[in-house]
């Protein structure tokens, strides 16, 4: 009680109150993420059953268009699934991956930042030369190429079986020196401080100082910046799928989807790709756009990655 | 008699989000063909503004809200933007503080002197280089032919102020507004830069308003000394007088600030408190927080700006008589 | 500056050392130099012949040191999938995706300069409004979608330009361009746009950064008080000091783009390198994927190598004449 009447007079719900931006990408990722997490129960099929597939009900168009079926409101792709099921599916994986991913590289950023911030020295400065290396390096390049090879290593079919947690890591793996950097910075300014000082006088461990103390000062910038990231894993792993690298067709993102669908675009069966497309960059834009605000109301001055 | 500039009642106001505020309120001068004026004041007393509200030339969001400003009977802020150009750098030019900032890092010595002649005068470029380089003797640069060809870092800071002044004076003006132009340099090149300004005024018959916080440097050059506080006048008169016979509480309390004018040992003395920021200036006379002398009118009425003595010295005290 | 070079080359050739590493140990744990000379049909004692034949039972250094001279002399081995040295094979591929980085790089300097300035120099009007929300939507927009949203409108809909392939090409001593037929030009149009629609949002975001700081400096301030035309400020003194820090940002991102070209490639089949490095997956054409990634790799690093060199040359003026 005392923290939601904490939060109710914040300054965060103040200045979410006058954004309508911020109101309205609020609501539809809500929207989007309460449909993500309920799919099956809401999605009018269960795509991942092969025994309510009929191949003979492929490509039909939506219900509003001539040859539309009324049982298929969107239509459906190229093996004969309903688009919406198949979208709101698609759409789950998107997020797990996104958001398994942010979670993964901001584990790993932390527990570096901390790492280094902490010890400093030859460990620091060694960690925050890989980290600027990492920097370097276009993330999206380093994630093909990673994905390629575990797709020539593994073979076609073990490949697919892995291609989640693959996806989670390796897209995960290559953005951890944002949280790095921003969570060295922090701890850097807080070791200092005298509340850490003040703790370890009266004899707490440095392990719990860290922890208890100089985690929860970090949060804020962790929190802007997992925003954007999330956007950015999610757009990652479309592109991956989209080349074939990511998500098999059978277990499919929005990336593979569109992926499937492309190559149909040309015989007139524009809607496979073009509703999973909306959804993507509707999912993406309002995810951006919430971050964008969250840093300006959060922290200014952050560094806008 | 007609007078080179004159500045009536001017006001100027910073559109903000939450409201306007008001950074100059209500200033006027007047200034004769060659004369040299100072406006002396703490930082934040508007003395910068005022320089610049004169060639219209106010950073957003600040805009003249009221008053007017005439340079030899023609109106300036009324001018519309082109004819206004024309008078920029041509008839009024400035000196900035910085001069390692003033200058353009890409762009050579004499392309940004013969940009200026070029843009009001229909000279060809050798002729504007001619006379880039006879301004350039008289600001006594070395070498002119090699330095004119070079770029801005390569100078030294007193090098680039007086590069600044030749710029200044390529036009011959008829008023120079010098915006605090040595208090970014040395003190031995203050005093070059100085002499420099006082004698090219004085051979060139140029008008001069110098902008200082420098009391000192005002009573050497100019003839004539505006004291401004939270954006109006306090006091203003000829500079012998305002220096050695100061009636308002606000300019004696600069003067005896000044580390000259007291014995050997002695301590520095300080006007206690500090200048209202723009927005929460006190109501009445703006000084009266710190005032030693304050009645209980100089809580209530703002006090005009009115001659004593002689027609020249006026002061704003409701106090003294 | 001698040294600064001499250390920022000797940093290349480490991190060159580096790929090679990457792509050597790729190479030695899944590819298989036995297939891809002799095929699938020979018998196992035959193979372990063939295996001590090449040198694959050495000692890993030793075979690395090897790869690395022979990278070094330009033999990356050869493509199981094409039976050529896959070094060729890549050379061959080159020409298109440089053709279609060098339009993308045109097109962003022609599309970002003018419309940040522009918005830098009104950022109020409805014109620089709406290129600020393009480019918001532009960050959201995956490059695929947009190629195929240009696809399915001016290819299928419309049937105003073609959406796949170089069209017809001229050989200019060794090098196919399509610079110089018509139908090579209206093939590059597509894949171009798509390809710089991923640079664009940040570079007009960039450029109009970088003005507006500009256009708040001292010796703008100063241009104005000189009473000089407004062309002349915004364009002589504001645009000139707008461009150093563009151009920086410009050089490391074009390479990058070299790397996107996977993206665009894909989508309209262009037989460029990105192209062929997906097929050599599919083919599981170890080696071929290998020399993609070291090429790809010196591309990288010897554009970063020359912009930090050229920024190192430039930036000293700088650091003296603007900042302090």
């Amino acid at each position: 009680m005392k923290s939601w009447n904490r939060f109710k007079n914040s300054y965060l719900l103040y200045s979410f109150k006058r954004d309508p931006v911020a109101i309205i990408s609020f609501c539809v990722l809500a929207v989007l993420g309460v449909i993500s997490i309920l799919a099956p129960v809401i999605a009018p099929y269960n795509t991942y059953d092969t025994a309510t597939i009929d191949i003979m009900d492929a490509e039909t168009p939506p219900t509003w268009m001539e040859d539309g079926d009324e049982r298929f409101i969107l239509g459906t792709d190229i093996q004969g699934r309903d688009l919406l099921s198949t979208m709101i599916f698609g759409l789950r994986v998107s997020l797990l991956i996104g958001v398994g991913a942010v979670l993964f590289q901001s584990f790993v950023g932390i527990l570096v930042g901390i790492i280094s911030g902490f010890f400093g020295g030859k460990l620091d400065s060694f960690l925050m030369r890989l980290a600027d290396i990492q920097f370097s390096l276009p993330y999206l390049i380093v994630a093909i190429f990673t994905m390629a090879i575990f797709k020539v290593a593994f073979g076609i079919g073990r490949y697919e079986d892995l291609a989640e947690p693959l996806l989670i890591i390796i897209i995960g793996l290559s953005q951890w020196p944002h949280y790095a950097r921003t969570v060295r910075a922090s701890v850097l300014g807080e070791k200092n401080k005298e509340y850490v000082e003040a703790a370890r006088v009266i004899g707490i461990s440095r392990q719990l100082i860290m922890f208890r103390h100089i985690l929860p000062n970090t949060m804020t910038p962790v929190l802007v910046i997992s925003t954007i990231q999330v956007a950015n894993a999610i757009m990652s792993e479309a592109a991956l799928s989209f080349l074939g690298l990511g998500m098999p067709i059978t277990r499919p993102s929005l990336g593979s989807l569109i992926r499937a669908g492309f190559e149909y675009i040309f015989s007139g069966s524009w809607w496979i790709t073009f509703f999973p497309g909306v959804l993507l960059v509707i999912l993406i834009l309002v995810i951006l756009l919430l971050g964008d605000w969250l840093r300006d109301v959060l922290n200014p001055k952050l560094y806008k990655g | 008699m007609s007078h080179l500039l004159e500045v009536k009642d001017l006001e100027v106001k910073f559109a903000l989000r939450f409201g306007d505020l008001t950074a100059i309120n209500g200033v006027s001068l007047t200034l004769d063909k060659g004369e040299r004026l100072g406006i002396v004041g703490e930082s934040g007393a508007g003395k910068s503004v005022t320089g610049f509200a004169i060639i219209n030339l106010l950073s957003k969001p600040g805009y003249i809200s009221a008053g007017r400003v005439l340079l030899e009977g023609q109106e300036l802020n009324r001018l519309p933007e082109e004819d206004m150009r024309k008078i920029r750098g041509n008839r009024i030019s400035m000196i900035f503080q910085d001069p390692m900032m003033t200058l353009n890092p890409v762009l050579t010595i004499k392309t940004q002197m013969i940009e200026t002649i070029l843009a009001h005068a229909n000279v060809s470029k050798t002729e504007a280089t001619d006379i880039a380089l006879d301004k350039l003797k008289k600001v006594h640069i070395p070498s002119s032919e090699k330095r004119i060809h070079q770029y801005p870092h390569e100078c030294s800071g007193g090098m680039r102020q007086r590069i600044v002044v030749a710029i200044a004076l390529l036009t011959n003006p008829a008023l120079i507004i010098a915006d605090e132009p040595t208090t970014a340099l040395d003190v031995t090149i203050q005093a070059e830069i100085m002499d420099l300004l006082q004698e090219l005024c004085a051979s060139e018959k140029m008008g001069l308003i110098l902008i200082t916080h420098d009391l000192g440097v005002v009573s050497q050059v100019t003839e004539r000394i505006a004291v401004m506080y939270a954006g109006k006048i306090a006091e203003i008169g000829p500079t012998q007088v305002v220096i050695h016979d100061p009636q308002h509480p606000y300019t004696q309390g600069l003067i005896k600030a000044l580390p000259g004018s007291l014995q050997p040992g002695s301590r520095l003395n300080q006007i206690p408190g500090m200048m209202p920021t723009l927005t929460d200036i006190p109501p009445g006379c703006a000084f009266h927080p710190r005032c030693t002398i304050s009645d209980t009118i100089c809580r209530m009425e703002v006090p005009a700006l009115i001659s004593r003595h002689d027609h020249d010295h006026m002061i704003a005290c409701h106090v003294v008589k | 500056m001698f040294a600064f070079i001499v250390r920022r080359i000797i940093q290349a050739i480490i991190v060159m050392l580096v790929i090679g590493l990457v792509g050597f140990i790729i190479q030695h744990q899944i590819g298989d130099p036995v297939r891809d000379l002799v095929g699938e049909r020979v018998t196992p004692a035959e193979r372990e012949v063939i295996r001590d034949q090449l040198g694959l039972n050495d000692p890993f250094y030793i075979q690395y040191v090897r790869f690395v001279k022979n990278a070094v002399k330009g033999d990356l081995g050869l493509s199981f999938f094409y039976k050529k040295p896959a070094l060729e094979v890549i050379l061959a591929k080159a020409p298109a995706t440089i053709e279609l980085v060098l339009v993308t790089a045109l097109i962003l300097i022609v599309v970002s300069i003018p419309s940040g300035i522009y918005a830098a120099i009104y950022p109020k009007s409805w014109f620089s409004r709406i290129i600020m929300a393009v480019s918001t939507i532009g960050v959201a927009m995956p490059v695929f979608l947009t190629a195929i949203v240009l696809i399915y409108f001016f290819g299928v809909e419309l049937n105003w330009l073609p959406s796949y392939g170089r069209g017809e090409t001229v050989n200019l001593w060794g090098w196919e361009s399509g610079f110089f037929t018509l139908d090579g030009l209206k093939h590059l149009i597509l894949p171009s746009v798509s390809l710089s629609s991923i640079m664009l949002p940040l570079f007009i975001r960039l450029v109009r950064a970088e003005m507006m700081e500009v256009l708040e400096t001292e010796y703008i301030k100063f241009a104005w008080a000189k009473g000089l035309h407004r062309q002349r400020v915004w364009y002589i003194h504001a645009f000139k000091n707008t461009l150093l820090p563009v151009i920086t940002v410009f050089g490391v991102q074009l390479g990058i783009l070299v790397a996107f070209t996977i993206l665009t490639e894909t989508v309209f089949q262009w037989q460029g390198m990105g192209f062929m490095f997906l097929e050599a997956v599919e083919r599981s054409d170890t080696t071929l994927l290998v020399a993609y990634l070291i090429v790809v790799g010196v591309i990288f690093v010897v554009v970063n190598t020359i912009v930090d060199i050229i920024y190192g040359f430039v930036n000293p003026m700088v650091r003296i004449a603007g900042t302090k």
